[in-house]
Formats: C-alpha cells, structure tokens, sequence
C-alpha cells in the first residue's frame, strides 16, 4: 500500500479532528453531528480494509515520526494483524453504534457533546491499538479512560451517572498510572520502549529479577481495564451512560483494551508460572462470579454488564492459560463478543427507550409487541449462551477444549473443565431468563410507554451484527478464517498452532460439556424463576461481596478524612502564622550559606572604622527616620492617621538618602509615590473602624509571650539584614554588569540617564511587564470598588465631621456646603491655579527623562498629582462637571502604545522592543533627541498616569456612592412607611 | 555612611516585619510599606554608597563605574517603588472589601479570642 505511514497516521488522527470539529456544530445538529461521525468511522474502515494484505502473514506496517528524541521517543504507529483485528471491531462497530444513535439520542440532547467525545474515544481506542511504543500506549490508554468518563457522565443531572463517571475513572485511571510503573520497568529492562523491540527480547523480561514487579503492575492495568475481579464493580456503574455507549465502549471496545494488553505483551510475559497463576485464577473467578451475578440481574443493563464481565473472565483466563491455542481461541472470543453483545446492548436500549423500563420483571410478552427487535435479541442472546450454530458456540467450543487441556497439573488446571462448564451452565440460564422473561409470559400492562418496533435505522446495526453472528456461527472457515489467521498471527507470530474452525466436530468432550451446560442451565433458570421474579436485588451470598462499599470506603478515607487531618495539622487558615513561618523561612535561608564556616573564617567579620567620617545632618536625619518608623509602628494600632503621617516620615528620610547618594531619580520618583500613597490611605481611612482607645485592659500573659516572639523575630530579622547591607556594602564590588550598561548607554540607547535608558531600552521588556502589572492591579482596585459596600458602622458620617457640621450650624446661619467651602477657598484656588503648572512640569519631567532625571514614571506620577489636587480643591462632582477623566483609557492607550512600539521593531526585521534613535534640530526648542524609546516611555507615561488616578479616584468616589446609596436606602424605607399607612 | 544606612535599614525592617505579624489590617499595610522602605534601600545599597557622583553621563556619552554612579540597583528600586505602591493599593481595597464583608478589620476576617 503507498503511503502506509501516511495512512496509518490519518487513522489515529481523523477521529480527533472530527472530534473538534463535531463540538462546533449547534446543540441540535443530530443529523450533521451523524454523517460526520458516521463518515470518519467509515473511512477508517475503509482504510484498515485496504490494510489487509500488509499485515497478512505476521507483517507489520510502521510510521515512525520524532516525538522526545531527548529521551529516545518516537511517535510509532505500528499494525499488525492483531492491532488490525481490533481496528475493525473499532471502526465497524463504531459504525453502527454511530447510526444507532442518531437515533437512540433524544433531541434534547446536546448531540455536539455526544458524538464530540465518542469520536474522540474512537481516536483514542485507535491510539491504543496503533501504539507502537509503551509510552503512547499508555498515554492513550489513559485518554480512553477520561473519554469513559466524560460519556459515562453525559447525562451529568444524573446523580448516578456522575458516580458511576467517577468510580470508573479513579479505577481505570489509577490502573493506567500502575501500567506506566509497568512499562516503565520494562523499557527498563529491554533498554527500548520501542513495541518491535520489547517483542523481540525473547526471554529478558521473564527471567528479569524485576518480572514479578512489572507483572503485577501490568495485571493491575489490564484488570482493572477489563473489569476483572476484584475490579468489576465499576463496570455495572457505568451502565448510567446512554447505551450506545455502553453497547461501544463497556462491551466492544474500551473493556477489552485490558485483554488487548495482556495479549500484546503474551508472546514476551506468559512464559513463567506466575502469569498462569495470577491470569487463570482471577480469569477463572470473575467468569463464575459475573456469570453467577448477571443470573440474579433485574435491570436489563445490569445483566448484560456482569455478563460482560464473565466473557471477559473467559477471555483473561484462556490468555492465561499460556497455549498458543487458548490464543487462538481467546481472540476467536473478543471478535464474537464484541458482535453479539454490541448488538443485545443496542435491543436492551431499544426495549428501555419503547417501553420505557429495563426493570425485567416488569417487562414481559414483548414478542408480540416488537417482533423484529425481540427476533434479533434472541439470536444474539442465544449466541452469548453458545448455542450452536452460532459464533458463541464455536469459540466457547474451543474454550471448552483448551480447559480439558491440561498446562502444568494443577489443582486449578485439574479442576477447569468442571468450573467452565459450570460457568457455561449459568451463562446459558441468564440468557434464557432474558429471552423469557423479556419477550415471552403474560404481555406486561403496567409499562410507562406503549412499545412497538423502532424506526428501521436503529435495527439496521443490530440486524448486521446478528447477521455476523449467523455467518460465523454456521460457515466458520470461509468468513473469519482468514481474519482470524491474520489477527493470530499479530501477536503469534507466522507459525500458527493447528486448529480447525467447524461447528461440527464429532462427539468430543467438549461437546458433552455444552450440552451439559445447556441442560443445566434452562434447568436452573426454570426451578429459579419463581425466586427470580421476587422482590430480590443482586445475588444471593455474592451480594455481601461489596467490591463497591470497599472502593468508596477507601476513597472516603483517602481523599477525606486523612486529607483533612493532615490539613488539620500542617495547615491553618490563620495568616499570622503563615507569615511567622515565611520569615523564619527567609531568615534561615539567608542564614544558610553562612553555615558552611564562612563565619569561623572572618571572611564576613563586620569591620567598624571608629571614629568614622560622616556628616552629622545624615545622622540625624536618620535618627529622625527610624524615630518615625518606629513610631509608626508603634500608633499603627491606636492612632491610624498618626501612623500615616509618621510613615510619610520615615519616606521621606528615604527619599532625602536617595538623592544625597546620587540617586536623583529615585529621589524623584520615591517623592511622588510618597505623596500619592498618602493620599490613598487617607481615602481609605474613612472606611475602617472608629479608632480603638488604648483601654489599659490588662494584656493576658500568653498574648504578652507571643508578642515578645514577634517582637524577637522582628528585632533578629532587622538585625540579620542590617549586618548583610553592612557587610556588602564595605566590601569592594566586584564584576557589576552595571559598566556595560553606563558604556553603551549613549552609544546604544542615545541618553544620558542611564537608569532612563535601561528602564525603557535594555530592559524595555521587564518594563512592558511591570507596567502590565500596574494597569492589572489599577482594574482589579477599579472592579473591587464598583462593588464594594462598607461595613455598617462606617456608612454613617465620621464622629469629627459630624461635630464640625452642628459647630458650623450653630454659628452661621449660611449653608453646610457653603460653610465647609469657605474653609477650601484660598487653598482650592491656589491648587487650581497650579493644575497648569504641574501638568507643564509633567511634559517638561518626561522630555528631558532621556538625558536628565525624569522620565514616564516620574511624569505620570506628577501628572496624576496635578489631577488629584483638582479633585482635592473641588471635589469630585465639580471636577468631574469640568473634566473629561478616563483613566480606564489611558491605561489601554499607555499598554497599546508600548506593545505597538515594542512591534515597531518586528517591522525592521529586529527582535521585539529594540530602539531606534537619532537627533533632531526642531525650531524654538532646539536640538532634541528623537529615539523610539521615547514613544515606548509616553505607554510608560500614559499608563501610570491612568493607573494611578483610577485607583485613587474610585477610592474617593466611594463618599459619593455611599450617600447615593444612603439615599436611595432612606427613599424606599419613606415609601414602605407611606404604604404602611 | 554605610553604618548609618546598615542601621536605618535594620530599624524600618524589625519595624515593618513586627507590623507584619500584628492582627489588624491596617497594621499589615504600614507595616509592608516600611518594609519595602527597608529591602529598596537594601537593594540601592548592593550598588555601594557613593555621595555625589554623576547619575547622568558627561558629554562625552560614556562613563565607567569608577566615577559615575551604579545605574543597575537604581533601575530596579525605581520599578520596586512603582509597584509597591501598586501593592499597597490592591492590599489597601482588598482590606476595605473585607472589612465590608466580615465587619472587622482583622486579618483572618474574625476576631480571635485571646
């Protein structure tokens, strides 16, 4: 075939891409959302059909692309016969269950999430079966078991369906996450995860020390993917997915991925003793336990899932048994299983949608009313009890055979043959029960909907699937023969055991035992029915076996009750605590690299030059400082205005350091930001408590200990930082990237001020990122406050302002308003006076920033201030009347404009944000520097400026909202009252 | 010089770390803004002191780190200074917001008994 990799590639990713495309089309699509489905599982059979001949014989078409070369990956999509075998049951049966639900999904259904998923669990499927490397499968693996749970839970109003959705995925996703420790190992072992590779290590893993391990890790994947016991309880669970989900995923594909698994991995694993005894034994178990549980089934779904998971037993048991012939047999089964129970799903969920129930024992006499449906299901049903001339004899035939086999005298092996056939027995008497019960006896009278036969397209897929069925059951050789051949010899290799596939072969022991359990069955279902149609719910004895109640006590206990404990202990929701133990985090971690004798070798002693020269005005201007930081520290509880204001001092004394030391900029910058933070604690002072009074209530000793521990650390974490500042800054320094930026800054950046130049060139990106944060953070304050309603106690006017407004109106006679604005007069008019002013002395700090301290910072700050004092002189209703404010605005422009300059520079083929620049003789001002990184400063500019007045001017607008809001409260109590009355 | 820099900035940070682990809201704002005070004077100190040296180049257009002052730790407390303020406000609303809600100013949004 041309282009095999081509198109074993488009057969992993066309259900994808119809995945997303199918969850774009409108809610009630049902038709388009179909013939894509239906269209993309076509062509993929169409494809795998074209196949055929390049897997014939044990060949293998491969389509490597790199994925992590790093660690050795490649993407492989590898088919061979057995992945091709699969590919089918995939696509075809995909197919089906497609048309089928067209039909089935109601139209209130949304059908872009429906088919969404089940195309993207088809590609998923197909990525498990194409898997050519360990890694991928599992990744796909586990792609299948989220694609389950996303189906099992469409009907998410359901509260069974989202537990059932969850049990499966914590079962089959913790497998997933033992089956990569397996793969793991064995990549490990091999030193590949290379599928062809592992296959051709003959015999390394088995005698590996590691075998037992990687087995087990490996049988915990495919267990609890196959439903297997003690696993099994998650698949009755998932029976709360629309059906043809069940009927596609929980019975024809996504089950059988763990039986998938155990087959690829059989011809390098099942050489050794354990593999017998861990796959037979719990193969074994679960074939009579779910055979014996769906007897005792009343809901239609229920019996077919536990059914499910007895075939699947069978399945795992003949992988176990380790013969090439109990193989061939095993594979013979997952092809006829997939065909007759995908079709008795899709009548279970025709019978529930018709007649509205899947309760058996209300149901009844349904031959009369659906004679197509019923005629199908029990063709089917009779397959799934091996009746013969029906594919379900031949294969459970040859099942039969293998367990009289003997592989290595066992007291298991001796005792198979008599536990298949009792297994046998109870599979054929829940088939029986389900074709009588269901379509014979008294017609039911009490059923919720009048049933009768489906429109013809929902029998079509379940008339194919049973028609197979026949041709199987009855011309074996010439219909799957050659399938079977071809997907054997995927995992066998080309020499195939001798098997001879006819329904008749003489009176062997294997035929004694069908009929035996045949009898034996319609015998048990005929002395249980009186006991079955009780008011009884699950089995008798097995019923106390709550594989389930175990699961989600363990899962209680895991996610609930130790999580919360250790929360309990390791967590508190307190923030004090939290931030103790991050600055005892910090202090130590500055303490760490002293640890290693630094200390002892005096590398850090602390040299002190006493007498030193200094000038006495900086002393004492930190004297002052640290007066005030501690003062502040000191009123920040009793007096919150004083604290402001002293803090201001302590800025202050910052700012005068930072321009003594040659820090002109800073200074600047520190100044303005000094002034607007002020004014926005003062803001918000108004809306924090009435001021505490100190009221000398004695402090209780364990509060007096624990401050004298804050008190500790504070005086230890000062102390620590002080010492590091002293020590670094009397040494010498060494290798400062500082020099480059001071000799390229004017050759480069074209300025002067070199903290300009890095600020809006060399590190122009860092600023971009800073300034994003601003505006961010300006929003955030701006959403908060449209929001925001104060506490009680702070809507009412303040005690002061309250004695000045009843002062004012006992010694004039004039207006409050008229009163408070007198008071403003001569500042209000200096300050409006100064709006110009500042404004001018805003553009004149950001033209010169290039080459003089200034800059978009520092010009946004003072911009911002010139606007507040206008707020601050005329309040916000006379600012607003007179002025356009739109700092939202600016705060976009500002972005726009440094992102758009930053681009700029993508246009002359340089990498983002470089700068150009050059001089210019304009008339009036003269020679002025024009560089790129001006423009880029003017975002810088507009964006502080927008951020700044936002923040303080949704703070400020609070007093307006509250009186409005104070109003409004105070309107509508008048008119409660006046209807009152 | 360094002495008294050394000091000032172990008193505004002991104040600014005790402010930190104090209940009220408001305590925590002051007590972050001393802090930040103490760690941009910290990182203006990691370029060494240096009174009176040129921040802006000559006209020559260059300079070396001998006569000119550091620009690096200048450009990074000048954004610190920005966006401390930026911190102090979103901290400043988010306390108010809080304090709307609880109807306390204490940190954890409800008074514990001492």
């Amino acid at each position: 075939m041309p282009d095999a990799a081509l198109y074993l590639t488009i057969l992993i990713a066309l259900p994808f891409v119809g995945s997303v495309i199918a969850a774009f089309f409108p809610t009630n699509a049902r038709n388009a959302e179909a013939w894509l489905a239906g269209t993309v599982s076509l062509t993929n059979l169409v494809i795998t059909i074209m196949f055929l001949p390049s897997v014939r014989n044990a060949k293998v078409v491969r389509a490597e692309y790199e994925w992590l070369p790093d660690y050795g990956l490649n993407f492989i999509a590898r088919l061979d016969g057995f992945a091709w075998c699969f590919s089918i049951l995939i696509f075809g049966i995909g197919f089906l269950v497609v048309l089928y639900a067209r039909y089935y999904m109601s139209p209130a259904d949304p059908a872009p999430r429906f088919f969404s998923f089940l195309l993207a669990f088809m590609g998923a499927m197909t990525g498990v079966v194409l898997a050519g490397n360990l890694i991928q499968l599992v990744f796909f693996w586990e792609l299948t078991s989220l694609f389950s749970f996303l189906l099992i839970a469409y009907w998410h109003h359901n509260q069974n369906a989202r537990d059932g959705a969850r049990v499966a995925l914590t079962v089959t996703a913790a497998g997933g996450l033992c089956l990569l420790g397996g793969m793991l190992i064995i990549g490990h072992i091999v030193g590949s995860y290379d599928l062809d590779v592992v296959l051709a290590s003959g015999d390394r893993i088995v005698s590996h020390a590691l075998y037992l391990p990687t087995l087990l890790l490996v049988a915990m994947g495919a267990l609890t993917k196959s439903a297997q016991f003690p696993f099994q309880f998650w698949l009755p669970r998932a029976m709360a997915a629309p059906t043809p989900v069940s009927a596609y995923l929980h019975s024809a594909t996504m089950v059988k991925a763990g039986v998938f698994l155990l087959a690829r991995l059989w011809p390098v694993m099942s050489n050794h003793e354990y593999w017998f005894w861990i796959f037979a034994s719990v193969g074994v178990l679960t074939l009579l336990i779910g055979a014996f549980m769906a007897l005792f089934q009343q809901d239609l779904k229920g019996l077919l899932a536990y059914s499910t998971i007895s075939h699947l037993g069978l399945i795992t048991l003949l992988l176990g048994l380790g013969s090439p012939l109990a193989m061939v047999a095993a594979v013979f089964h997952i092809i006829n299983h997939a065909t007759f129970k995908a079709s008795l799903f899709m009548a279970a969920g025709i019978i529930d949608h018709e007649a509205g129930t899947r309760d058996v024992r209300r149901l009844g006499g349904l031959f009369r009313a659906m004679p197509i449906t019923a005629t199908l299901a029990m063709v089917a049903a009779a397959s799934m009890a091996g009746v013969p001339l029906l594919n379900g004899f031949i294969s459970k035939e040859m099942f039969f055979t293998e367990t009289i086999e003997s592989h290595g005298n066992s007291v298991l092996d001796n005792n198979l043959p008599y536990l298949a056939t009792l297994a046998g027995m109870f599979s054929v008497a829940y088939s029986v029960r389900l074709i009588d019960q269901v379509f014979f006896g008294p017609a039911a009278t009490d059923l919720p909907r009048k049933p009768h036969d489906p429109v013809i397209w929902m029998l079509v897929p379940i008339g194919l699937l049973v028609l197979i069925c026949l041709l199987i059951g009855i011309l074996p050789g010439p219909t799957v023969g050659g399938f079977l051949a071809t997907a054997v010899q995927g995992v066998l290799g080309p020499q195939l055991p001798s098997y001879s596939l006819a329904v008749w072969h003489g009176f062997t022991p294997a035929l004694i035992m069908s009929f035996v359990a045949l009898i034996g069955g319609v015998v048990t279902y005929f002395t249980l029915k009186t006991y079955l149609s009780g008011n009884i719910e699950g089995a008798p004895v097995l019923r106390r076996l709550k594989g389930k109640r175990i699961f989600e006590r363990a899962i209680v206990i895991l996610s609930w009750r130790w999580a919360r404990r250790i929360a309990d202990i390791v967590g508190t929701t307190r923030l004090q605590p939290q931030l103790r133990l991050l600055l005892l985090i910090a202090m130590l971690a500055a303490l760490w690299p002293l640890s290693a004798g630094a200390l002892a070798s005096g590398a850090l002693a602390l040299d002190v030059d006493w007498p030193f020269a200094v000038d006495p005005s900086f002393v004492l201007l930190w004297i002052v400082g640290c007066g005030c930081a501690l003062g502040a520290a000191y009123q920040a509880k009793y007096h919150r205005l004083a604290a402001v204001i002293i803090m201001g001092g302590a800025g202050l004394a910052t700012c005068i350091t930072f321009a003594w030391l040659s820090a002109p900029d800073l200074a600047l910058t520190q100044l303005l930001v000094e002034i607007v933070t002020t004014v926005l604690l003062l803001l918000g002072l108004r809306w924090l408590p009435q001021r505490l009074e100190d009221t000398g209530v004695r402090i209780s000793f364990g509060a007096r200990l624990r401050r004298l521990r804050d008190l500790g650390i504070a005086i230890v974490g000062g102390a620590g930082l002080a010492a590091i500042a002293y020590a670094v800054m009397t040494r010498p320094q060494i290798n400062s990237i500082s020099s480059t930026f001071l000799e390229r800054a004017y050759s480069e950046g074209g300025g002067r001020n070199v903290v300009n130049v890095i600020l809006v060139d060399f590190r122009g990106f860092d600023t971009l990122g800073e300034i994003t944060v601003l505006g961010i953070v300006a929003i955030t304050v701006f959403a908060l406050l449209r929001r925001f309603r104060p506490a009680r106690v702070s809507v009412e006017a303040p005690r002061q302002k309250r004695f000045q407004n009843q002062f004012d109106a006992d010694r004039y006679d004039a207006p409050k308003a008229g009163i408070a604005a007198h008071y403003m007069i001569v500042p209000g008019l200096i300050m409006r006076l100064l709006f110009p002013v500042v404004a001018m002395m805003a553009v004149f700090l950001f033209m010169r920033g290039h080459d003089a301290p200034g800059g978009g910072f520092v010009a946004g700050l003072t911009f911002a201030i010139a606007f507040i004092l206008q707020y601050m002189a005329g309040g916000a209703r006379w600012v607003e009347a007179r002025l356009r404010v739109l700092p939202v605005r600016w705060i976009g422009v500002g972005l726009l404009v440094a992102a758009a300059t930053g681009l700029a520079a993508l246009v002359f083929d340089r990498p983002f944000l470089t700068s150009a620049f050059q001089y210019a003789d304009l008339p009036v001002l003269g020679r002025v520097p024009l560089a790129s990184a001006l423009v880029f400063d003017f975002g810088v500019f507009s964006l502080v400026l927008g951020a700044t007045v936002l923040v303080l001017i949704a703070l400020a607008h609070q007093s307006i909202r509250i009186y409005r809001a104070m109003a409004a409260a105070k309107a509508a109590e008048t008119d409660a009252i006046e209807e009152a009355r | 010089m360094e002495l008294v820099i050394a000091i000032a900035i172990g008193v505004l940070a002991s104040s600014g770390i005790w402010l930190l682990l104090r209940p009220r809201t408001f305590q925590v704002i002051i007590g972050l803004s001393l802090l930040s005070y103490a760690v941009n004077l910290f990182i203006f100190a990691m370029g060494r002191l240096r009174a009176g040296a040129p921040p802006v180049l000559g006209p020559s257009g260059t300079g070396d780190l001998a006569t000119y002052a550091d620009p690096l730790p200048q450009a990074l407390v000048l954004t610190a200074i920005v966006i401390s303020f930026a911190m102090t406000a979103l901290f400043l609303v988010v306390l108010l917001a809080s304090r709307g809600l609880t109807g306390n100013d204490h940190v954890d949004g409800r008074e514990v008994d001492p």
